[in-house]
């Protein structure tokens, strides 16, 4: 073998590159994000359930809530239809955050996971007590 | 031909993914054909450079792109015709980062009845956006494969999104991954000259590449998957303890086969240029070969026979016969 001493030091270097998530996972334990639930809006509820099923909101919350600003701030429409037929008023502050109001226990804990930074808090106002 | 069998060699995978994950079949699609793929991409990519290692470069065959280096008072181009270990260094991280060579390019054409040189940069600038852009978005990935997340893939994945377009936030990255490797496949297809020497293996890397990344975007914009899941099963590769959470979609397995083929396929093809460029004699060599001596490395030991040797060993017979003697 030839060039040794560059190639492989290269390689190492290739394969430590390569391999971070692993080594870099060792011992530390695998938090997995369970958001809470358990605010005094939703344990007052008799059927728990959101605007639609949870599937759908778990995956496409953003999109929603995203549709729900154009209509509301463009088009001024203010109440969103569900797939069950209810009419919801399509608000973040009043609709959303009534039930789910313990953002850093609930939003902040997939968000935080994922590296998701949504910027609905640089015009809304976030609930109090919670630190940016 | 070469393009058809690519393409259709692209949409089986897809197609045996759909399958495969449609019939249940998680834990093959999710944690054993990602394990196997990435197992051979590291095997097959340190094995292919120790087997390139273990040829000898007989000369020094550096391009010599410029001046080279002469009397004093003539400056030598540094970069272009290194002679120095750092100039070396420089002329492979713009070769490497910035595809200096490829910066060189030119075209000749026929022009009203004259052959005209001229600069060809098209080629480079989406190699550019093209390479850059994969690797901006392999590192984005790193997102969901490490927790907590470092702090400078935050920072990519931030100036990445910064356009702030819809929710999900729309990527420059994947708009300009698109935009390079479709420039790559349409020079494969109008110009006829490159369309007669390309072959299946270079239009399969590109539909593969072409499909990684479509299917990434559906999977972010269109047919939506739960991310903390996905998150979830990806840490638990990391971490030998594989576990594949219910209700990921579809599309999620098909992205992953597409990516396994590609990390499997990566050691046989040409997409080796990624450990290859580092070793390219015409850039990563010094030209200093009229300073320093270099010998072939596979000259054999020639027995030499001075004639200092010749006349001790025949000197009575020399003399003899009456020829003249350097020493009596």
């Amino acid at each position: 073998m030839y060039d040794s001493d560059k190639i492989i030091p290269g390689l190492i270097i290739f394969v430590g590159l390569m391999t971070f998530p692993i080594w870099s996972s060792i011992g530390k334990a695998e938090p997995k994000p369970e958001p809470k639930i358990d605010t005094p809006a939703i344990n007052q509820m008799v059927k728990k359930q959101c605007v639609e099923d949870t599937h759908f909101m778990k995956t496409s919350h953003m999109q929603m809530i995203n549709d729900w600003r154009d209509k509301v701030l463009r088009d001024g429409e203010r109440y969103y239809t569900n797939s069950r037929g209810e009419k919801v008023m399509m608000s973040l502050q009043n609709t959303c955050m009534k039930c789910h109001s313990n953002k850093d226990k609930f939003c902040d804990t997939c968000h935080t996971y994922t590296d998701v930074k949504p910027y609905c808090w640089d015009c809304h106002i976030q609930p109090k007590g919670i630190k940016q | 031909m070469a393009m058809t069998f690519s393409f259709f060699a692209v949409i089986a995978i897809v197609v045996v993914a759909l399958i495969g994950a449609l019939s249940g079949l998680h834990f093959v699609f999710g944690v054993i054909l990602p394990y196997a793929a990435f197992a051979i991409f590291l095997v097959g990519f340190v094995n292919k450079v120790l087997n390139w290692a273990s040829s000898p470069v007989p000369f020094r065959i550096p391009t010599t792109a410029g001046q080279q280096k002469t009397l004093p008072w003539i400056s030598d181009s540094k970069l272009d015709n290194p002679t120095t270990t750092i100039g070396v260094i420089g002329r492979m991280v713009l070769e490497i980062l910035f595809f200096r060579s490829l910066f060189r390019n030119t075209s000749t054409e026929l022009r009203s009845g004259n052959l005209v040189h001229g600069p060809a940069k098209w080629l480079w600038l989406f190699a550019l956006i093209f390479h850059w852009s994969f690797l901006l978005i392999a590192l984005r990935h790193l997102r969901l494969f490490v927790e907590p997340v470092p702090f400078l893939i935050q920072g990519i994945e931030s100036i990445d999104g910064m356009l702030q377009v819809g929710s999900p936030p729309i990527y420059i990255s994947d708009l300009l991954i698109i935009a390079g490797v479709t420039f790559l496949f349409m020079r494969r297809v109008i110009l006829p000259r490159i369309k007669y020497i390309s072959l299946a293996a270079d239009f399969f890397p590109l539909f593969l590449i072409f499909a990684i990344a479509a299917t990434g975007i559906l999977m972010r914009f269109v047919f939506r998957v739960d991310i903390v899941g996905i998150k979830t099963l990806l840490v638990s590769l990391a971490n030998f303890s594989p576990v594949v959470p219910d209700g990921i979609g579809v599309i999620f397995f098909i992205h992953v086969a597409l990516v396994s083929a590609l990390m499997a396929y990566f050691p046989f093809s040409k997409l080796m240029h990624m450990g290859g460029v580092f070793l390219s004699p015409t850039r990563n060599m010094a030209n200093n070969s009229r300073a320093v001596r270099h010998i072939n490395p596979w000259n054999y030991p020639v027995k030499f026979h001075h004639y200092d040797e010749y006349e001790d060993h025949f000197r009575d017979v020399m003399k003899d016969a009456g020829l003249p003697l350097e020493k009596e």
